[in-house]
Order: structure tokens, then C-alpha cells, then sequence
């Protein structure tokens, strides 16, 4: 079958050269500023134990509301506990939970979106009364009724958010096929005899996840904010382990005289927001095919 | 239908698609009438082993869904697709969807954009083991050297390419399965003017050099007359003509054909017409009239047009389904 | 004013649109004369800059873009870009390709008709929608009375397209730009909306400037053609001259490239290598890379558009051999 085309052939150089993720990245700033701000975030809570020698909950009553100072550098709580060290400890359980809260959903939406989008039918009608049923209640009311029936700790905050959390991704996933199994390339992938699940897999997937990843960072922040919600409310982790969420708690009533408490977990989550939401712009460019 | 001396390869019986509208759960239980809408109604069509057959029609006619239908996109509602004398299901095998392909209209959505050319032929002769695996690379180059793209395109994403060679892909994409039969839905119609040419030159190419059977569907008459042997003319879900290229631009029977052909605008003088081809819109697939579908807007039209729907007669190699096809040789209105 | 005067002309119009890879030459020098009462036709491909011109002289561009030379004179007076956009919509009416996004969708189709004059001449009500009547009529509109109360997605495209044109007629205008008015329509109701424009032209005497691909539409539609190629315009003359004697190699090959009823070829030729590109183009003339009788120096010299006679001019300098080897 190798003959040569009798109609002209095109020219190597008449293909336009390719900008790919790692050519692009460098030059987009909004993902490495959001980037470069998790990462340290990130780092700093592994690298905890190097940053500081005090015991999270280690108290020392005798120097219990201590100020800024050389030895505290972030001063300590009611307790006499270093604020740094607590700071960075609950950065890890409030990072880590956000996280798989937002993690399980993704999974979950995404795989239930892709098939009520891509079978529409019964199991669209399904899912989507699923979706109703849930986003009837408010997203709080909902977590905390369901933290309180499993029990206080991080793995119910996990599970509560994850029931709550997967409607958004079902429904971003759902709406974006819709959209793409109507366009040619997968109707030419369905012509060839390709398997649904190899046509949902491979052509459908890569081309909507974008849009729920994009979703995703600010699904993290959100996370993050309802677990400080939950502590802040006391049904969230349980102390004494640090968390954000519990030590704005300790410190709102003081916030005037002792402000190192509050100010520095709510500074912290600024931050996350704010490195969160940067990523997720900076993504959302790099991720379009062009 | 009896054919001459060529082997039919593609046969279309009696075939329909309608599409129910506003149905829903609680519409049935209130047993309130279901809108359907006829996108075909009753086509049958014949190809022959090496014919391109073109199908032209304007928006709403059906000719993008009859193709759909017989390359196995849609399920049809009624009616028959043979290839090669054998009935091919509603649902098709993997198998009989390699006999069968499509080379879709929109260069810019009928490409995978996360996949490489490479990527995307690949899984398909792959998946369905046209060659052995160590010859799957060598394939796809060959594939794209019939097309007239050099080898450094597989590992391109499809947005590196202009519209003429996305189309150029799409069709080494189709020919990966060795197809006996090509349907062409409106390949050039988004394309330039100069690339429209590359294209349907490839096409010509294509199927002289490989045997292909092409159903070329269009819009436009002229770009079907340069590429097809014989044409049919699909009016609202029907077939009102069908003839040999030559025949049916020089001695159109049907009202609609001649509007059609005197509708289209052509650069040499002397064609302008001052009157309107056609009066009026076309009616909606829904509420089709009575009769002749195209009474409303025939200038021909008499009373038993309006009652009686006429059926597809064939004089020779020449087919019109009107009342007053062959009563007027020559006559224009 | 004499009516000898054309009602628009267009001298060395230049638009730029800064990008990030550098700044793009939409239109680079173009010349054009509408005749009053007649249609001008301007075609070309994707990218020659035929839109382009045409949303400068509206006052329209888009984004980034800008006139950044040449002037364009209406009805004997030269405009600048502000006064172009006052005009808009007033002496100069637009009818765009997409009748669907041209209509805003939650308004009756009466009353956007009626709107510009009603708004803009202070018209009352009553009068406006009379008016708004008389177009519906005028544009060949069945049933007006019933359809003033439509809305867009009520009617067809053909329909549409026609309420697009009587908006554009609401003000009297004296020139009506036209943007592939017919390109998303089918062939039959292309038909009647062009009959409707020629029609327009013989009785109400409006001058139109029909930007298309559409070569065959020019052909049965316009007195004059100007064909763009990367930004510059590079023939011109009559419908029967540009089409029947050709003086550009792009011309030429633009019309063997599009199958024809009249001349059944066997091979279609194309035209090869790629559009070029309006951040650097080819040095001198701007069509030697895929031209098909470059000589050396077409690479080098960069031709202006040269007049060979009243209203027919060419910018390629071996335009006789051309015309001998037909």
C-alpha cells in the first residue's frame, strides 16, 4: 500500500510546531506563583520537625500567652504550646484532609458523571435525583449532620464530605460530556467500533477532567474551610491534635490581646486559598488544548 | 430493485429515522401525542462496487442522518442496510463497522485534540488488529503518506494543522480500517476555497487508486457534480431524484431539482435569473404536508399534488418522484 | 457632490492588531470606490483581511485592532474612526452572516426594527412601528403583522436574515455593508435574499459592498469585484473582466480551483503551500511562493496595484504573459 500520493503532499515545515505543558508552564504566571506558594506550604508542613524542635502539644504552663519573641517566634497559645510548631502540624492534618475530601469525590463524581452523561437514559435520571436530593441541603448542615452521626475525627470528616462533595464533580463532568459525545471525533470513534469504554476512557475522559481539575483546587480550599468550620464549631478533629479550625477557635476571644493565636492559622489559610486559587487559573490555561 | 451489469455493493431499503420530540414520561401516561420528527422517511438507494454516489439536499433534508444511518451511527426506526447483499443489524459488530466508514464536515472537532495522529490511528488497527502489532507504526506512516502528509506528522496534535490537512487525517483515519465503502459527510464545506480543491482531488485519487465506493454527501451542487457518478436529490427526508450526474444537471425532472439548479449562483454570465428560484421556507420535518412535500413550494403544483404523495418512478437510469415528471420533456417553468 | 462621485472611497486603508507574537497586518494599503448604486464585491480567503476592511470602514474592529493609516470618505466626506461609528447604523447599514446572534433573542423582531428609529430620530412609537411594518413588507416578509410580534427563534433563517436586513434599512441608509450575508444559508433562500438585495439596488438606489469567499455569488450579484490576497487587494476591475480575463495569478487560480457547472475538469487545481503569514509576510509580492509563474525578481519587488484602465487594475507586473497564456 506505500504509493505516493498523487495529490501534492504537504511539507514537513508546514506543520505548526507544538507548545506543550512543559514549554508553556514556565512562562504562565499565575501557575507558578500558585505553585511556588503550595509547594512551600507543602514543604513546610513535611518538614516540620526540622523547622521546630517543640512537641505540638507540649504545654508549658509557665509561659502560657507569650508574645512574638526570639524563642516562640509565632508566641504561644493558652497552653504555653509554641503557635509555629501547632501551625505547622495542623497544616499537615488540615492539608492532608482537604485533600482526600477532595480527592474521593473527584473519583466518584467523575465516574458517575461520565456514565449518566455518556448513557443519559435510567442512569442519567438516576444520578441526577441523587444530585438533587443532596444539593437540597446546604453543604454544612449536611457535613455536620453526617460527622455527627459517624463520630468525631479526621476519616468522618473525610467520608461526610465525600457523600456531600462528589454532586459537584458528577455534575461539571456530566455537563461537559453531554457536550463532547456529540462531536465527531467520538462519533467517528463510535463508527470504528470502538467499546464505550474505551471511547469514554480514552477520548472522552481527557478531554472533560480538565474542567473538574480546574474544580478541584478551589474544591481544596473549600474543603479546607469547612474542616476549619467543623473545628471551629467542635466537630472537627478532636484535640488536642492542631488545627487550623480549633486554633481560631481558642483564639477568637482573644484576638485583641492575643492575636498570635487566631491571626497566624487564619494567615495560614489565606495563603492555601490563595496558592489554591492561583494553580487553579494558571491549570485552566495550561490545560485547554490551545 | 434490479440493477444492470454492476455489482451492487451498498443497498439502502425502506429506510427511516424519526426522532420522537417532547417525549416525556408524563406525556405518554397523559396519552398526548408525541411530535415525530421524520429526518428519513422511506429511502431506498443502490451503490455499485467502485460508484460515487452523491446525495445532495439543503439543511433539514436528512442526507446528513441517512448517512449517519447507514455507516451505523444512528439505529434506523425502519428499513434495511445491505452491504454486499448481506443485511447489516441495527447494532453493529465491530466487524462490520471496518466495511464502513465516515469522513466527517468540521476539521476542528472531528479529531481527538488530546490524541496524536499517531495515537488515534493507532488504536484503531489496533483495537481491530489490521496488522500485526510490530507493523502498526510502518501502517500508520503509509496511511499518511497516502494522504500526502510526511512522516513527522504522527507525533502531532491535531491543532498543528490547518483545516485542509485536519481533513486529510480524518480521511487516512477512515481508510485505516480498509473500508469497502466511504461516506463523505459534507468533507469540504468548511474548508477554503483552494483547499476544498486539495481535497476532493485526494478523494478522486483515493478511489480510483483503492476501489473505494464513495457516498458523497453535499450542499453544494457543483463540487457533487465534479466527483460523482450518479446523484440523488433528498427533499425533506425523501429522495425526489435520482439520475447520472450528467443527466440530472442537464434535464432535471423534478421542481425541486430545478429550482435547485437554477438556485445555485455560477460565475459565467448569463445564469442570473430575476425571479426567485424557490418561494417561501421549507416546512419543518414535523408537520409535513399532504400530499407531495413539496406542493407548498412547486410552482407546478396542482390539485392531486396536494393529495397524493408521489411515489419514486424510475424511467430508465433516470428516477423523479413527481406527478408531472416525465409528462413535460423539457419544460421549465 | 456629483453623482459621478462614489459613495465610498477608501485610500491605502491600513489596520493592525498587536499580538503577542508580534503585530499582524490585517489590511496593508488598500484602495476601494463603491459607485453609487451599485454593489462592490470583495473576495478572498480566511485571513486576506476582507472583514477586516470592512468592520474599519463600520468603525467596528475588534479588540486590539486599529486603523493605523489611510482615510475612508463617505458621500464626499472624509471620516475619522470616531465619526465612522456615528454613521453606523444611520447612513451606513450592516447585515452580518449570522442572522441568529445578529437578533437579540428575547426581543420581538417588530420591535428591534423598530427600535432605530424609534431611539435614534425620535420617532414615536406608533410611528416607528408602522414604519417597522413597511419594512417587513419591503424586505418580502408574508404576514407582517403577525411576524412583527415573532421572535428570532420563531422564524427561519431566511426570515432572519431578512429582519437583519430591514434593521439595516430602518435608518435609510445610503450604503449597506454586507458581511457573507448568505454564506450560513441554504442555496435556495441564498437565492431570495440576494434577489432581495438586487432588488434594493434597482429601486431604492443603494450602494452595497458584499464581502464573500463566493466567488459564483459575486459573479451573478455585483458590477465590481476586488480580490484580497494577505491584507492588500491585488485585482480589480467588472464582474466580466476579473472573471472572465483574470490579470493576477491568485485570480486565476481561485477561479480553476472552484469546480464550475459550466467546465466539468477532471482534476481541480489547488492552490499550494500555505496562507501566508501577516506578522512577516513573504518579501516582494506577497503571492510569489505559491505562485505558479513567480519570476526571480517577484520575490524582491513588491508590486503596487497598477490601473490598466478605468477601474481595472492588477498588482501583478506580468500580468500580459498571464493574459496570453489564458
Amino acid at each position: 500500500m506505500a504509493t505516493i500520493a498523487a495529490t501534492e503532499p504537504v511539507p514537513a515545515r508546514e506543520i505548526a510546531r507544538r507548545r506543550t505543558f512543559r514549554n508553556r508552564w514556565y512562562r504562565t504566571p499565575a501557575f507558578v506563583a500558585g505553585a511556588t506558594i503550595l509547594l512551600l506550604l507543602i514543604a513546610a508542613s513535611l518538614a516540620a520537625p526540622l523547622i521546630t524542635r517543640y512537641d505540638p502539644n507540649g504545654q508549658d504552663l509557665l509561659h502560657t500567652y507569650a508574645h512574638p519573641s526570639g524563642a516562640h517566634w509565632l508566641g504561644t497559645d493558652e497552653l504555653g504550646r509554641d503557635v509555629l510548631t501547632r501551625l505547622i502540624y495542623a497544616g499537615r492534618v488540615d492539608l492532608l484532609t482537604a485533600f482526600f475530601a477532595v480527592f474521593f469525590p473527584f473519583c466518584i463524581g467523575t465516574a458517575l458523571g461520565c456514565l449518566s452523561g455518556y448513557y443519559g437514559g435510567f442512569s442519567d435520571t438516576v444520578v441526577m435525583r441523587l444530585v438533587d436530593i443532596v444539593v437540597a441541603f446546604p453543604f454544612i448542615v449536611l457535613v455536620l449532620a453526617l460527622v455527627f452521626v459517624l463520630g468525631p475525627g479526621q476519616r468522618s470528616i473525610i467520608i461526610a464530605i465525600t457523600i456531600v462533595g462528589w454532586v459537584s464533580y458528577a455534575r461539571i463532568v456530566r455537563g461537559e460530556i453531554l457536550v463532547q459525545k456529540r462531536l465527531e471525533y467520538v462519533l467517528a470513534a463510535r463508527a470504528a467500533g470502538l467499546s464505550d469504554a474505551r471511547i469514554i476512557a480514552r477520548h472522552l475522559l481527557p478531554n472533560v477532567i480538565t474542567q473538574a481539575i480546574v474544580f478541584s483546587m478551589s474544591d481544596i480550599v473549600l474543603s479546607v474551610l469547612a474542616i476549619v468550620t467543623l473545628s471551629y464549631l467542635g466537630a472537627g478533629i478532636p484535640p488536642p491534635t492542631a488545627d487550623w479550625g480549633s486554633m481560631i477557635a481558642d483564639g477568637e476571644s482573644l484576638i485583641t490581646t492575643q492575636w498570635q493565636i487566631a491571626t497566624f492559622p487564619g494567615i495560614a489559610i489565606l495563603l492555601t486559598g490563595l496558592g489554591l486559587s492561583l494553580l487553579g487559573d494558571g491549570l485552566a490555561d495550561l490545560l485547554a488544548p490551545e | 430493485m434490479a440493477d444492470t451489469n454492476w455489482t451492487t455493493l451498498l443497498e439502502v431499503r425502506d429506510l427511516s429515522m424519526h426522532f420522537p420530540l417532547n417525549d416525556s414520561l408524563t406525556r405518554r401516561m397523559r396519552r398526548k401525542q408525541v411530535d415525530v420528527l421524520r429526518a428519513v422517511d422511506g429511502v431506498d438507494l443502490t451503490v455499485a462496487r467502485g460508484e460515487a454516489l452523491g446525495l445532495v439536499g439543503e439543511s433539514g433534508c436528512g442526507k446528513s442522518t441517512l448517512g449517519r444511518c447507514i455507516v451505523g451511527l444512528y439505529e434506523p426506526t425502519g428499513g434495511q442496510v445491505l452491504v454486499d447483499g448481506q443485511e447489516l443489524p441495527s447494532r453493529r459488530e465491530p466487524a462490520d463497522r471496518r466495511r464502513l466508514q465516515m469522513v466527517f464536515q468540521d476539521p476542528y472537532s472531528s479529531l481527538n485534540p488530546r490524541m496524536t495522529v499517531h495515537q488515534a490511528i493507532g488504536e484503531l488497527l489496533r483495537v481491530h488488529n489490521v496488522v500485526p502489532r510490530n507493523r502498526v507504526d510502518e501502517r500508520c506512516r503509509e496511511l499518511l503518506d497516502l494522504v500526502g502528509l510526511p512522516p513527522s506528522a504522527l507525533d502531532a496534535f491535531p491543532r498543528q494543522f490547518s483545516g485542509g490537512q485536519r481533513q486529510r487525517i480524518s480521511i487516512a483515519r477512515a481508510l485505516a480500517l480498509e473500508p469497502e465503502i466511504l461516506i463523505a459527510d459534507e468533507p469540504v464545506s468548511a474548508l477554503d476555497v483552494s483547499v476544498q480543491a486539495t481535497v476532493l482531488n485526494l478523494l478522486s485519487d483515493l478511489r480510483q487508486r483503492l476501489g473505494l465506493t464513495m457516498l458523497f454527501i453535499a450542499h453544494n451542487m457543483a463540487v457533487v457534480r465534479h466527483v460523482c457518478d450518479r446523484v440523488a436529490v433528498m427533499y425533506l427526508g425523501r429522495i425526489v431524484e435520482l439520475a447520472s450526474g450528467d443527466e440530472l444537471f442537464s434535464n432535471p425532472r423534478h421542481p425541486y431539482t430545478q429550482a435547485l439548479l437554477r438556485a445555485v449562483p455560477r460565475i459565467a454570465p448569463g445564469h442570473a435569473t430575476q425571479r426567485d428560484a424557490v418561494t417561501g421556507d421549507p416546512p419543518s420535518p414535523v408537520n409535513l404536508p399532504p400530499g407531495c412535500r413539496f406542493n407548498p413550494r412547486c410552482p407546478r403544483a396542482a390539485d392531486v399534488c396536494r393529495v397524493e404523495d408521489p411515489p419514486l418512478e424510475r424511467r430508465g437510469e433516470h428516477a423523479a418522484a413527481c406527478h408531472f415528471a416525465w409528462s413535460d420533456p423539457g419544460r421549465e417553468p | 457632490m456629483s453623482l459621478a462621485e462614489p459613495i465610498l472611497s477608501v485610500r491605502d486603508l491600513r489596520v493592525e492588531i498587536p499580538t503577542p507574537h508580534g503585530v499582524v497586518k490585517a489590511v496593508d494599503g488598500i484602495d476601494l470606490d463603491v459607485p453609487r448604486g451599485s454593489a462592490l464585491g470583495l473576495v478572498g480567503e480566511s485571513g486576506c483581511g476582507k472583514t477586516m476592511t470592512l468592520r474599519a470602514i463600520m468603525g467596528l474592529l475588534p479588540g486590539r485592532a486599529h486603523i493605523s493609516g489611510g482615510e475612508v470618505v463617505f458621500d464626499g466626506t472624509a471620516l475619522s474612526p470616531d465619526s465612522l461609528g456615528r454613521l453606523r447604523g444611520d447612513s451606513i447599514g450592516m447585515v452580518f452572516q449570522e442572522p441568529m446572534t445578529a437578533l437579540n433573542p428575547v426581543m420581538r423582531v417588530g420591535d428591534q426594527i423598530a427600535e432605530g428609529p424609534r431611539v435614534r430620530l425620535g420617532q414615536s412609537a406608533r410611528v416607528s412601528r408602522e414604519r417597522a411594518l413597511d419594512l417587513l413588507r419591503l424586505v418580502g416578509i408574508p404576514d407582517p403583522e403577525r411576524r412583527y410580534r415573532a421572535y428570532p427563534h420563531e422564524l427561519s433563517g431566511g426570515l432572519r436574515q431578512r429582519v437583519v436586513i430591514a434593521i439595516a434599512l430602518a435608518s435609510s441608509p445610503q450604503l449597506l455593508l454586507c458581511d457573507e450575508p448568505t454564506t450560513a444559508l441554504d442555496v435556495t433562500i441564498q437565492d431570495q435574499i440576494l434577489h432581495l438585495l438586487a432588488r434594493l439596488r434597482a429601486e431604492m438606489g443603494l450602494s452595497q459592498v458584499l464581502v464573500t469567499h463566493d466567488l459564483a455569488v459575486v459573479a451573478q450579484n455585483c458590477e465590481r469585484v476586488a480580490v484580497m490576497y494577505a491584507g492588500r487587494i491585488v485585482e480589480t476591475g467588472t464582474v466580466a473582466e476579473v472573471f472572465g480575463s483574470p490579470r493576477h495569478p491568485y485570480t486565476r487560480a481561485l477561479l480553476r480551483s472552484v469546480p464550475d457547472f459550466d467546465d466539468r475538469r477532471a482534476q481541480l487545481e489547488s492552490i499550494g503551500g500555505m496562507p501566508p503569514d501577516l506578522i512577516t509576510p513573504p518579501s516582494g509580492c506577497r503571492f510569489h511562493p505559491r505562485c505558479d509563474m513567480a519570476h526571480p525578481d517577484c520575490a524582491s519587488v513588491d508590486p503596487p496595484l497598477k490601473a490598466l484602465g478605468p477601474g481595472r487594475g492588477t498588482a501583478c507586473r506580468y500580468h500580459e504573459e498571464l493574459a496570453r497564456s489564458g
